[in-house]
């Protein structure tokens, strides 16, 4: 994302005026915009025109409108951001309170105004235009019959396609259904892979499965690359990684961003270190478990001792229509803040992201233990419940 | 992802034709009336078919479907303008009406009938959906009838079942309709699960805001309950007695699973015992001792009786379970010998479910035991895996026994530790028989022992005596037939095969089954029980069936074959009462698992975990606890990804229990104990 202007008054009130660049900056801004923001993008039109003999004409004319946004729909394979309101600026084409719907575009303007730009938000605009930021993943996580193909951007994990195939298993006399099925779901797999995976952008790819299946797949892979004089796969061969997960099911993925190998290829990536972060989370709850909570009654409650040393907390909650209940969480990180804790905020198109979620989307690590906090359990539960249910 | 973005701009910025959704105001439209945008518009729900054929045959990402998904529209509108509505003078309300009815129809019917059959029905029984449909379906068949044969159970419409009486009613002529409402299934190929493409004019990949997208597209859509016409089966015999006569003169069917830690000799004992039986010929011992010694494994001759494949031959390792048979003085013994390494778990879970009682094998070679039996080896985990699964009867076979010179303090040092541990993890002392032998040179195995070594201080049964006292459980034949697929592959003949375990009831060849969850009829064309071909087969037996009537593409491991009248209860949320596991981290709700059920394995989630109980007495401890630690016991909600075929485990065991698996790790057992309406 590129960010072409920024204006904010004291009280927290102003505009900011991005570009995104790329698709993952669509997330961003899904982030960003919340109901009730004013946003200013160019857009298409349809205009009837009616001429002096009485037939009409539509046009689709380009231009520029700044809406009041009620709703906000995201679709997360395609990276589209669909902002629906009316229009609350005098234009040439549209009346004012007339309805539109806003499709954020790549590599066009738009400019946000908030009425109160929180910390939340403003982090996530240093987030979203910072560069360094940059180092996409493929990963292929399979068994026997089952793969994901996903890219892993640095705040979204895509599913790109899922390849679910019956093979056959091996049966007395019978092996050669097996291995041919098996040819055909590798060759599934590889197709998936070519159409897929940009090699171009891609920093590495990595083929993660438990047993043999990797090896085997690659083996096949380039067999074929070779048999078919795929310059693609062959000049790219370097870029895979092979590397163990117990399972092709998508949450394998948080084994695959655990494995060192993978992590001296990418670094410290931010779904590498979420996966991390919520471990040594579920590791404390183990070995101490008054000094690990989830919930945001709990939360608050350690807050409140200022013994919160690090919190994890789901972007999902910021999105929250309620303004007050997001007033609540930006007050929490905060505060977590002040009191010289560490925050962070999860992404929820992550693996680790979407466990955090179902676990209520907010957990602490302490400082010291607070036992008094596990007693309270009775009370804080209803809590907890609401919060998911 | 350049690509998606190049798809995106052009279909967004040019092609503007579809703008109906989005791009400009409401007050736009006021050209049209609403019936007459119904007309025009794009509607997602009303072309079931053309979404879900293409969905099926490229179930991957959709921002690609977009553009299709409008261009297969268009046949649709078309038929549906040919119609030649006006014609009929309807009034705007009566049209739509029609419109709906129609839809429906060729959801269910496909194109099999032209349009004005459809409409007339649909007028003549006043837009009544269900009415039409029996009309249509009725003509139908009586067409069907006069027909010289065709294949008998087509994609649908309806399925008889023949005449049929309860078994207490005597005189019901007419049968019995039990309800109409039928899926579409004259569309594609659906693999796995319906795509519900019910959700209006919106894409289905958008989110409401506050809502994670991931949790949106994790959760599939669910199965409609749909019932069908079924006639409720005239039951011939009682099943005991048809049990009885057919199996009361031969020898008991017994399975055994073959489990232990990688490597610790299972193949190869297996191999041993079929070949001293005289199972395998000679001349196929010699080829596999000369293709071993081949490449260079020639000590794992025997292992490759029962590891087939290539790959396993030239790994050393079994991978997927293997079968065989033999027989001992009162039984016919089908053993499954599963694979050791802790990769494969998930296929030594699928033999364990067939089960009826295992053979833990155990490597007394020095360090080779303690490697296995510590934490996180195999002989723990198989072991607990067995006995979550229901089976409690073991023998252990403490193998490799010539590596210590026939040691009885290591025999004994052996015993020792593993009693303690099964004793614990629920097998009865009475239940464990403990026998030394050897795989290799055949010690002990179908003969009493010859060795010296051995003889001084063993008189007990060998190993084939151990496996003759076993116990065979009672089948229950009585009960709603209950068949979990473990395999599905092309026959020699037409159509296609599942293999599996008949869990419950009696299946005869030409019995109509409903597979589930997908609900879709099939009918039995052939069975085979261990090869041989049989004209019934009852709960316990290991079958192949041939199915006819559906898709191979429509059928996975891991479906059920139900009785069609008393199903098979399909969810995706169910209450369990989960015995933990060493576990390394503990468990909170929100805690993403694989279960596995039979041979099924699918992605699930712990929703909530509501009450902690006391291991020994089972009484509630704490009610909504925050995590479960080790070897707890609790009740918990687990969330499904897509809708499974499960049972209460008061009613039927075998579909009543659940393994969950975390990064190859099994961290707990489960039993249903109530499942969800979803
Ligand atoms: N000395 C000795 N070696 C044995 C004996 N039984 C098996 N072995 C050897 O142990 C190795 C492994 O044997 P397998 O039968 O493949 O073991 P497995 O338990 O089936 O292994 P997986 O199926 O891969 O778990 C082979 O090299 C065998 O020759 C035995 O009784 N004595
Ligand atoms: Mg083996």
């Amino acid at each position: 994302m590129k960010l072409v202007h920024k204006n904010i008054e004291k009280d927290g009130c102003g505009s900011i005026s991005l570009i995104p660049e790329e698709s993952e900056d669509m997330w961003h801004a899904y982030n960003l915009i919340a109901e009730g923001d004013a946003v200013t993008a160019s857009t298409v039109r349809k205009v009837q025109t009616e001429s002096s003999t009485g037939s009409s004409t539509s046009n689709r004319v380009r231009t520029t409108l700044t809406i009041r946004v009620e709703t906000i729909d995201f679709d997360t394979q395609a990276c589209v951001l669909r902002l629906k309101g009316r229009n609350i600026v005098e234009n040439q084409y549209v009346k004012m309170g007339a309805y539109h719907t806003l499709d954020l575009e790549l590599n066009r303007k738009f400019i946000l105004q908030k009425i109160l730009w929180d910390s939340v938000a403003l982090e996530r605009v240093d987030m979203a235009c910072d560069p360094a930021q940059n180092a996409d993943v493929a990963a292929v996580v399979m068994q026997e019959g089952l793969a994901h193909i996903c890219l892993i951007t640095p705040s979204m994990t895509l599913v790109r396609s899922k390849i679910d195939m019956t093979i056959p298993r091996k049966r007395k006399g019978f092996t050669q259904q097996h291995e041919k099925g098996l040819n055909k779901f590798y060759d599934a797999v590889m197709q998936g892979i070519l159409r897929h995976v940009e090699f171009s952008v891609v920093k590495c790819v990595i083929i993660a499965s438990p047993g043999f299946v990797k090896d085997q797949f690659f083996e096949y892979m380039m067999q074929q690359a070779v048999k078919t004089d795929n310059k693609l796969l062959i000049d790219n061969k370097s870029k895979f990684l092979l590397v163990k997960a117990s399972s092709g099911f998508k949450h394998s993925l948080k084994e695959v961003l655990q494995e060192p190998a993978v992590i001296t290829k990418i670094s410290d990536t931010k779904a590498a270190s979420e996966v991390k972060l919520l471990e040594s989370f579920y590791t404390m709850l183990q070995l101490e478990p008054a000094k690990a909570f989830y919930g945001k009654k709990h939360v608050e409650k350690a807050n409140e001792a200022m013994a919160i040393e690090i919190l994890m907390i789901s972007d999902k909650l910021f999105r929250c229509q309620d303004v007050l209940k997001r007033k609540e969480y930006v007050t929490l990180v905060d505060s977590v803040r002040e009191n010289g804790g560490d925050v962070r905020i999860f992404s929820s198109m992550h693996v680790s992201g979407e466990q955090l979620d179902q676990l209520t989307g907010i957990a602490a690590i302490l400082r010291f233990p607070m036992p008094e906090l596990e007693d309270s359990d009775a009370e804080d539960n209803s809590d907890v419940d609401s919060d998911s249910d | 992802m350049a690509r998606h973005r190049n798809v995106r701009n052009r279909s967004y910025s040019d092609d503007y034709d579809y703008d109906d959704l989005y791009g400009h105001s409401v007050e736009d439209e006021s050209c049209l009336s609403p019936s007459d945008t119904e007309q025009w518009m794009y509607d997602r729900s009303r072309n079931q078919q053309a979404i879900s054929a293409f969905l099926d045959s490229q179930n991957d990402i959709q921002e690609e479907a977009e553009d299709e998904v409008y261009d297969a529209s268009h046949p649709g509108l078309e038929r549906r303008d040919s119609v030649g509505l006006r014609s009929l003078n309807l009034s705007e309300d009566e049209e739509a009406r029609l419109m709906s009815c129609l839809d429906e129809l060729r959801n269910v019917l496909g194109d099999s009938v032209p349009d004005n059959v459809l409409i007339q029905s649909v007028i003549n029984h006043k837009f009544d959906f269900n009415k039409a449909l029996d009309e249509i379906l009725n003509n139908k068949q009586s067409k069907d009838c006069d027909r010289p044969k065709e294949e008998p159970v087509k994609p649908l419409p309806t399925v008889h079942i023949e005449a049929a009486k309860d078994l207490v009613s005597t005189t019901s002529k007419a049968p019995i309709v039990i309800s109409t409402n039928l899926e579409p299934k004259a569309k594609g190929v659906v693999k796995g699960f319906k795509v519900s493409s019910s959700d209006g004019s919106s894409s289905s990949s958008q989110t409401p805001r506050d809502q994670s997208p991931i949790a949106e597209r994790g959760s599939t859509p669910k199965p409609d309950d749909d019932t069908r016409i079924v006639k409720v089966k005239e039951s011939k015999v009682d099943p005991k007695k048809q049990y009885t006569d057919e199996r009361g003169s031969e020898k008991d069917h017994l399975y055994i699973v073959v489990i232990g830690h990688v490597d610790a000799g299972k193949s190869t004992l297996m191999g041993r015992i079929l070949c001293d039986l005289g199972e395998v010929s000679q001349r196929t011992l010699h080829k596999y001792e000369q293709e071993s010694k081949k490449i260079g494994k020639q000590s794992f001759m025997y292992a490759w009786v029962l590891d087939e494949t290539g790959e396993e031959r030239v790994r050393g390792i079994t991978m997927d379970v293997g079968r065989a048979q033999f027989e001992t003085k009162t039984k016919k013994v089908i053993i499954l010998d599963a694979p050791g390494h802790a990769d494969f778990i998930p296929n030594m879970i699928t033999g364990a479910g067939q089960a009826d009682v295992a053979l833990l094998v155990v490597d007394a070679t020095t360090g080779e035991f303690e490697s296995g039996f510590e934490l996180g080896g195999q002989t723990r985990e198989h072991a607990l895996l067995v006995r979550s699964l229901g089976v409690n009867q073991l023998a252990v076979a403490v193998n490799k026994l010539d590596t210590t010179n026939w040691s009885q303090e290591r025999f004994n040092e052996i015993t020792k530790k593993l009693k303690a541990f099964l004793k614990q993890a629920g097998f009865k002392d009475s239940d464990v028989t403990f026998v030394p032998c050897s795989g290799l040179t055949g010690e002990n195995l179908i003969k009493p022992p010859s060795e010296s070594e051995l003889l001084k201080w063993y008189n007990g049964p060998c190993l084939l005596d151990v496996i003759d006292n076993f116990n065979v459980p009672e089948r229950p034949v009585s009960k709603p037939l209950r068949m979990s697929i473990n395999d599905v592959f092309k026959g020699t003949g037409s159509g296609f095969c599942v293999a599996g375990r008949i869990e419950n009831g009696i299946l005869n060849k030409g019995d109509k089954v409903l597979v589930c969850p997908t609900k879709e009829m099939a009918e039995v064309r052939g069975l085979s029980i261990n090869d041989m071909s049989s004209n019934v087969a009852f709960a316990g037996d290991q079958v192949s069936v041939t199915l006819s009537g559906v898709d191979i593409q429509n059928v996975s491991v891991g479906y059920i074959l139900s009785d069609p009248v008393q199903q098979v209860p399909v969810t995706t949320r169910f209450e369990a009462r989960l015995v933990v596991f060493n576990v390394k981290v503990p468990i909170t709700k929100g805690f993403p698992v694989l279960i596995h059920h039979q041979s099924l394995v699918e992605s699930a989630n712990i929703v909530k975990l509501k009450a902690l109980l006391n291991k020994s007495t089972g009484e509630l401890v704490k009610k909504k606890p925050r995590c479960l630690g080790n070897n707890s016991v609790a009740v918990v909600d687990i969330e499904v990804c897509r809708p499974i075929c499960v049972e209460r485990y008061k009613d039927v065991k075998e579909l009543g229990r659940v393994m969950l698996r975390v990064s190859g790790v099994t961290i707990a057992a489960g039993l249903v104990t109530d499942i969800y309406n979803t």
